[in-house]
């Protein structure tokens, strides 16, 4: 049984009594203690600010050439915040309430009411800095409502609210660059993680301009990754999200959880062939003012604008009338499969539905609704050369956010003392569903306000720079990852990696994508083996290890995901309930909702790597529903 | 609409000190749906399998938002559709039989690595000299207590929309960066919060550009034509007023 180590207490005091507990370090010292951070978005960025402020020397790693292009870039919609700035009625419980429903009752409540307590010093920060929210007339800040909640509590800059978080954190990470607190790696891929003594130590990195093998050695390591959704292939991750560092840290030793809970979000552009390289988001903001809807008629293939009224079904509408097209992101894109299963999906191949801004052009006039959405309607013209403003866009499902990760414990640090693993990266927050908006609030809260004081209480128990490159693990470390791209680099096969990768992401979203059954998922578990086979045989990387070579990179991922899928699925099939978008076909309600099985299941999954080959171990935290009663969800 | 078959002429270049050279290649069947990069995908899977080196290009988020694709299509970086970054270009946009010349960004400040890859993180230390707001982490007050006028909040937001691609140093004959570092002290010009460090920023900034080797402006406006978020120059007027305060 894993033990989280949440303070004792009423919910509400236990982060303020953890703070009060933990002992500053002196200024002096801090100096002395090396903190590693792998990863640049908004938590890895934030984090790593943070730390610089307080005095602690960090350096900071990401695969992109710029900090500033992590994946939390792309973030569009906006971020959460009890601020009640609408009054109408939020409140850091009201909050915490709807992330812990939303999430149908598989996340922790004390990270969860930490979150809603710490979400309105994120505005707050990101005001000071100069990110340009979107304001009312009277100078104030704007609030638009999101998916799984009644009040209206997302902050946002146009349609790139993540973009601006972003550069935030990107201008307070360069801040301290500049004072020389932080030193930053881009264009540096950890390979590897180093544990001495059970204890987390620093990191192997390829230098990907040079080929160059690196240890880093520090006194912890953070690791804000991002999440792994392309291990379906296609999602609306950016093309280079991967899961290779927290995978690789799994195979020295840390806890995966819950890897099963992914999301499928409900408005994406429809895949147009199998040329496509990923899937783009139509943000859920959309559905403030667009009505989702199919023909009533199977079959129906008249042209939109000939469906008459009577013969539309509003199906969010009519199977959720108090939530309608702001139902949870897991029940919407369930609600889409569903219909167009139905023969009664719209465009080509029958599989998307019509988002439908018609109604609220006439009633807001067109000019709102380009000052609202404007810059996601010209990607959705750019992409399907078809004008939104005149027909109604096509959505349809696609994969979009990793609930599971790294396993954690209340201070954000996994089993291995000394990693600390943070937003999209670690498990802890959104249970088996997030609701939007809450990534970014997630994200901002580990690395900005949580992190920079539970990585302080742990050194202070930690004697600094007590560990030098030359020990056995680090020089090991290196020789296995030089092997592990040799090794690649020799197989010269005849297919590109990702061709490979395409054929994994078809079974993964056929076998282990919105609805699962243990058939699907044991057809899974026996074809994901034979594909990871074909690939050490055939896969090919031309050019040169010891150069900048993009294919190289992509290979290396793949061969994680390839291993990493079979957990993912694995997981899946062990978890007997359907909960949040973990949706098992055998365990529904009669009107076909998620059907939890709380007596059994009401835990955090957590898998021990126990080598190749060999059946990982399944742990498990149980998980306390104190402050909020289990209940089944309902949005009706 | 039919698939299209299409020549290209790629620049490659095994690294900066090698010397490069224009490439042909065949992109047949190309689906007009796709993006311009996916049909370089489909070019380099090609080569792949052939165990050729793949022509080396940037992307990540795919949708024009975190700046890493770039290449001059056609003359014109991304290519002559306005507001527009390579990965968002689709290829509805061309003609069958039509010849496509693909070229890297070309700059002093911006060293080649490879084909159609460039070393930009010149940007990233023009933005460490001083594109920031000096605010430590928990020190902020509540964010009612800073009113901003929506006008003011709207003008820091259309400057703030740069995803630093370099599009603009690229289409500009000096190779400046006036409009990138103009993006930056526009936006925090318009905000009361960036207003105690504006003299210092300003001045900085420049500083910082000028020591990268970027060129100085001369006014040619190509820089807003292909600024795929058609950020206007009006930055950099407001650049030049802001250091000429400083
Ligand atoms: C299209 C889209 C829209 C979204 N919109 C919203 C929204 O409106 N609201 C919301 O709350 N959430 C949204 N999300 C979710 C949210 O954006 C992400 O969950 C969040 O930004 C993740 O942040 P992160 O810091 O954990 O990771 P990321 O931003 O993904 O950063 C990962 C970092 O890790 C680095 N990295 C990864 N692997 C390695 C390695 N091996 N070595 C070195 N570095 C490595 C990368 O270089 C990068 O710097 C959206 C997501 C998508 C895909
Ligand atoms: S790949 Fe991100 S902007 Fe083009």
């Amino acid at each position: 049984m894993l033990n989280a180590s949440i303070p004792e207490g009423p919910i509400a005091d236990k982060w303020a009594s953890y703070c009060d507990a933990s002992k500053p370090i002196n200024p002096a010292n801090k100096r002395k203690y090396h903190v590693i951070v792998v990863g640049t978005g908004l938590a890895g960025a934030s984090a790593a600010a943070s730390l610089g402020e307080l005095g602690f020397r960090v350096s900071t790693f990401c695969f992109q050439d710029s900090p500033r292009r992590a994946h939390s870039i792309a973030a569009q919609g906006g971020i959460n915040a009890a601020k009640n700035y609408k009054n109408d009625g939020d409140s850091v419980h009201r909050l915490f309430y709807d992330t812990i429903k939303g999430g149908d009752f598989r996340s922790r409540e004390a990270n969860v009411y930490r979150l809603a307590q710490l979400s309105v010093k994120i505005i707050d920060q990101c005001v000071a800095q100069g990110v340009p929210f979107a304001r009312e007339y009277g100078g104030l800040l704007d609030n638009r409502s999101f998916g799984g909640s009644l009040v209206s509590r997302t902050f946002y800059a146009r349609g790139q609210t993540g973009q601006q978080l972003l550069l935030g954190a990107y201008g307070a990470l360069n801040r301290q660059i500049a004072a020389g607190t932080v030193k930053s790696y881009p264009r540096t891929e950890m390979q590897d993680l180093v544990v001495i003594d059970g204890q987390a130590k620093g990191i192997i990195t390829r230098d990907l301009l040079t080929g160059e093998l690196r240890a880093h050695m520090a006194d912890c390591v953070v690791l804000a990754t991002g999440g792994y959704g392309p291990v379906f292939y296609l999602s609306t991750n950016a093309v280079g999200c991967n899961v290779t560092a927290t995978y690789r840290a799994y195979k020295k030793g840390a806890f995966f959880a819950n890897p099963c809970y992914t999301q499928i979000h409900p408005t994406c552009i429809p895949q147009s062939g199998d040329h496509q390289s990923k899937l783009t988001l139509m943000s859920e903001s959309l559905r403030n003012d667009g009505r989702v809807w199919v023909p009533l008629k199977k079959g129906d293939a008249r042209p939109q604008e000939q469906i008459p009224e009577s013969e539309r079904d509003y199906y969010l509408e009519r199977k959720y009338p108090s939530y309608g097209n702001l139902a949870p992101r897991d029940i919407s894109s369930r609600a889409a499969k569903q219909v167009c299963d139905e023969g009664r999906g719209v465009g080509p191949g029958g599989r998307g539905v019509y988002l439908d801004f018609s109604d609220s052009i006439k009633r807001l006039g067109q000019d709102v609704i380009t000052a609202r959405y404007g810059n996601l309607f010209d990607m959705y013209a750019k992409i399907t050369g078809e004008n939104p403003y005149q027909t109604p866009m096509r959505i349809y499902p696609a994969v979009h956010y990793t609930m599971g990760g790294l396993w954690v414990d209340y201070g954000l640090m996994s089993n291995l003392p000394g990693l600390f693993v943070l937003g999209e990266a670690n498990f802890s927050d959104h249970g088996a569903n997030r609701l939007g908006a809450s990534a970014l609030m997630q994200g901002l809260a580990d690395g900005y306000f949580v992190l920079p004081y539970t990585v302080a209480s742990y050194l202070n128990h930690v004697k600094p720079g007590a560990i030098k490159n030359t020990d056995a693990q680090v020089t090991g470390g290196l020789r296995e990852t030089h092997e592990s791209i040799v090794r690649l680099m020799s197989v010269r096969g005849k297919h590109s990696p990702d061709y490979f990768h395409r054929e994994l992401g078809k079974i993964m979203w056929n076998d282990c994508g919105m609805a699962r059954t243990e058939q699907s998922l044991k057809n899974a578990l026996s074809e994901i083996p034979k594909i990871r086979e074909a690939f050490w045989k055939d896969v090919c990387v031309p050019g040169s290890s010891q150069d900048y070579n993009p294919v190289l990179e992509k290979a290396s991922r793949v061969a994680d995901f390839l291993e990493f899928a079979e957990l993912l699925c694995l997981d899946a099939l062990e978890r007997r309930e359907s909960c949040g978008g973990h949706f098992r076909e055998e365990f529904q309600t009669e009107d076909g909702e998620a059907k939890r099985d709380d007596k059994n299941f009401s835990h955090v999954a957590a898998w021990e790597y126990r080598g190749s080959g060999q059946k990982p171990t399944r742990h498990q935290e149980e998980l306390a529903f104190e402050n909020i009663a289990l209940a089944q969800r309902s949005y009706k | 609409m039919s698939l299209l078959n299409l020549k290209l002429r790629v620049w490659r270049q095994k690294n900066g000190t090698s010397k490069g050279a224009f490439v042909n290649y065949d992109a047949p069947n190309i689906s007009p749906d796709m993006s311009f990069l996916e049909m370089l995908d489909v070019v380099n899977e090609k080569l792949i399998t052939q165990n050729q080196e793949p022509i080396a290009f940037e992307s990540d988020c795919r949708e024009g938002i975190c700046g890493a694709c770039s290449m001059v299509i056609n003359g014109i970086p991304h290519g002559k559709e306005r507001g527009t970054t390579a990965c968002q270009l689709h290829m509805r946009h061309f003609k069958n039989g039509e010849t496509i010349v693909i070229e890297p960004w070309r700059a002093r400040a911006f060293p080649l690595i490879k084909d159609l890859v460039v070393d930009r993180t010149a940007f990233d230390r023009i933005q460490q000299a001083g594109g920031f707001v000096s605010v430590n982490t928990g020190s902020a007050p509540d964010a009612h207590a800073i009113l901003v006028h929506k006008d003011n909040a709207e003008k820091a937001f259309d400057a703030a929309a740069c995803i630093g691609c370099g599009a603009c140093v690229a289409a500009c004959k000096n190779a400046s960066a006036m409009l990138f570092v103009g993006s930056k002290i526009s936006q925090l010009a318009h905000l009361p919060q960036g207003d105690p460090e504006r003299k210092r920023r300003a001045k900085a900034m420049v500083m910082q550009m000028d020591a990268e080797g970027f060129g100085s402006c001369t006014n040619t406006l190509e820089c807003e034509a292909v600024c795929p978020k058609e950020i206007s120059t009006r930055v950099i007027a407001e650049l030049n007023w802001e250091f000429m305060r400083s």
